[in-house]
């Protein structure tokens, strides 16, 4: 398992850079992973969808896709993948310290 | 008294969790099945349709004659679930009582969330094999394919059967050199996912054999509309690509009746099941099967069958006031044609992703795992026989277990090969 300091902290990622321990992450932390991955600031729009994600997965073990993103967290799919280019699901779950999400099987 | 047994739906996992409970209670149980037709369509078979290769009429038998004696079965529409009356809602008016419920309504196609797909070229230049009638309609556009851009597309994750799209391509490859078309057509795969399949191994090896096949990919494309006019596929992130044939996909939901069951389903409408033992988070008597369920492994008949097993072990636990120890380990086993009379196979569970090996015994096989063969092929048309035969019974299939078992570990060098 490889470790990284974030936010002046050690913590476990994978080998794609997600934290193993959601319990070790906080949002300075949350703060570096964005400006890595190229989002200068997290505006409350981020938020909205970073807390949402995280709060899917420690309720119920897996994060929530795009598409029910875009129905459930309250920002439209248009606008996630202008908050998060590429792969909003995937991008959020990064920067709010939680698991890849395993997609669908 | 009986135990009231009420299963929603009547395809794969329904008739066989429907028989096997009938076997095993007899006339201690009333058993009724609810289902909206029919007419049981063996979907493996779909994806042979559109190129000849089966009739439609070889893939669909009567619903009702799958059953044993002594179950009863209904067509018509569910309404809605009444958790806390233990009642369904039927459209046609009536209402029916359970002491337990199994949901088996698998999973729908839901064209209409995608802007643009499902307007007037639908059926013309936009097509899927998803469906009987599209899967013949696909046919006859086919036939009359001279060349041009061929287009498959996922739009979304869950879809049912996660290999079938790229078989298609397999398929249409090995089709449309036999009419000595291929040079003529232009073939993409364009996929949500960021390669060929989910789970690495087994990714790079059908992402090599599309590449040996001339089958260009376009990943990470997250499909956010379609211009049926233009003929052009959008995604979210602003890429467009252009097509003569669409072959797509559709979104897959749970049916409408889930969101108007208070407390059953998630934002998509499948059903919050627990993983290991296949009850409803929503109710302890309400057990759910197949692709119905929102367990992280494939919506696959495969899966379906294995999870048989358990539900109904859970179901007599449930009943006699045991605690459930049955216990589903997410094993999935698929075969995939890849043209040319050659098949793979892949074995898989929420853990331990598919390698190659040997199947069902780790050394002896006789089917080879991730690797291509004649063998698996004949297996994969072997499978509708015992589809009818020995799965919708409620049979275990010879020599095949519920429970996943890992393929020894291969040498190091047999493996980094794989992956090349
Ligand atoms: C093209 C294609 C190829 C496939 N290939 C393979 C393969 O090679 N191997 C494999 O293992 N799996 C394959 N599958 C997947 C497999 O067919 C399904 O996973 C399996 O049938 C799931 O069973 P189920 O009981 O959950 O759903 P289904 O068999 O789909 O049954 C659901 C039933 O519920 C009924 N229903 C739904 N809503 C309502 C309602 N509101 N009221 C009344 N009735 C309702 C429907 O009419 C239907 O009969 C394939 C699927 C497709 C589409």
């Amino acid at each position: 398992m490889n470790t990284v300091t974030l936010a002046g902290a050690t913590v476990e990622v994978d080998a794609e850079g997600f934290l193993v321990q959601p319990e070790q992450w906080n949002e300075r932390m949350a703060e570096e992973i964005a400006r890595a991955n190229g989002i200068e600031a997290l505006t409350d729009r981020h938020w909205q969808v970073i807390s949402f994600m995280r709060n899917t997965y420690l309720q119920t073990g897996s994060a929530p896709s795009v598409r029910s993103l875009g129905k459930t967290s309250g920002v439209p799919i248009k606008e996630l993948y202008e908050l998060f280019p590429k792969g909003p699901s995937k991008l959020a779950a990064k920067i709010g310290g939680i698991p890849k999400p395993r997609g669908c099987i | 008294m009986a135990h009231r047994i009420l299963v929603l739906g009547g395809g794969t996992g329904g008739t066989l969790v429907a028989n096997r409970l009938q076997r095993l209670y007899g006339d201690a149980a009333s058993i009724t099945v609810v289902d909206r037709d029919d007419a049981h369509v063996y979907q493996p078979g779909l994806l042979f349709v559109p190129f000849g290769l089966a009739e439609p009429g070889e893939i669909v038998r009567p619903r009702h004659a799958q059953f044993r004696d002594g179950i009863d079965f209904r067509v018509a529409e569910v309404e809605s679930v009444d958790i806390a009356e233990n009642t369904v809602h039927l459209m046609d008016g009536s209402d029916v009582h359970y002491d337990v419920l199994v949901i088996a309504t698998g999973a729908s196609l839901q064209p209409g969330e995608t802007e643009g797909l499902s307007g007037p070229e639908w059926g013309r230049s936009i097509h899927t094999f998803y469906s009987l009638e599209g899967a013949s309609a696909l046919r006859r556009s086919l036939d009359g394919f001279e060349g041009g851009r061929l287009v498959v597309n996922v739009i979304d994750m869950p879809i049912k059967c996660p290999v079938a799209p790229l078989e298609f391509c397999f398929l249409a490859d090995w089709q449309l050199r036999l009419r000595g078309l291929r040079d003529q057509v232009e073939l993409t795969f364009v996929t949500p996912l960021d390669g060929a399949f989910t789970k690495p191994v087994a990714s790079a090896r059908l992402g090599a054999l599309l590449g040996e096949k001339g089958i260009r990919v376009e990943a990470e494309f997250a499909t956010g509309r379609v211009d049926a006019a233009a003929g052009t596929l959008h995604s979210w992130d602003e890429r467009e690509i252009s097509y003569d044939l669409l072959v797509t996909i559709p979104v897959h939901g749970g049916p409408e009746y889930i969101g108007r069951s208070t407390g059953l389903g998630d934002g998509l409408g499948f059903v919050a099941t627990d993983r290991h033992t296949l009850q409803s988070k929503a109710a302890a008597n309400i057990f759910v099967i197949g692709d119905a369920a929102d367990v992280p492994t494939s919506k696959a008949g495969s899966v379906t069958h294995f999870e048989g097993e358990t539900v109904v072990e859970n179901i007599q636990r449930f009943l006699e006031g045991d605690e459930l120890t049955g216990c589903y380990d997410g094993h999935a086993n698929c075969f995939i044609e890849t043209g040319f009379h050659k098949a793979l196979l892949i074995d898989f569970d929420y853990e331990a992703e598919p390698l190659p090996g040997r199947f069902p015994e780790s050394h002896l096989g006789p089917l080879a795992l991730l690797a291509e063969s004649r063998l698996n092929h004949m297996a994969k048309l072997a499978f509708q026989p015992l589809y009818w035969h020995v799965l919708l019974p409620g049979h275990n299939i010879p020599g095949v277990s519920s429970e996943f078992h890992p393929v020894a570990a291969p040498p190091t060098e047999e493996r980094s090969g794989a992956l090349r």
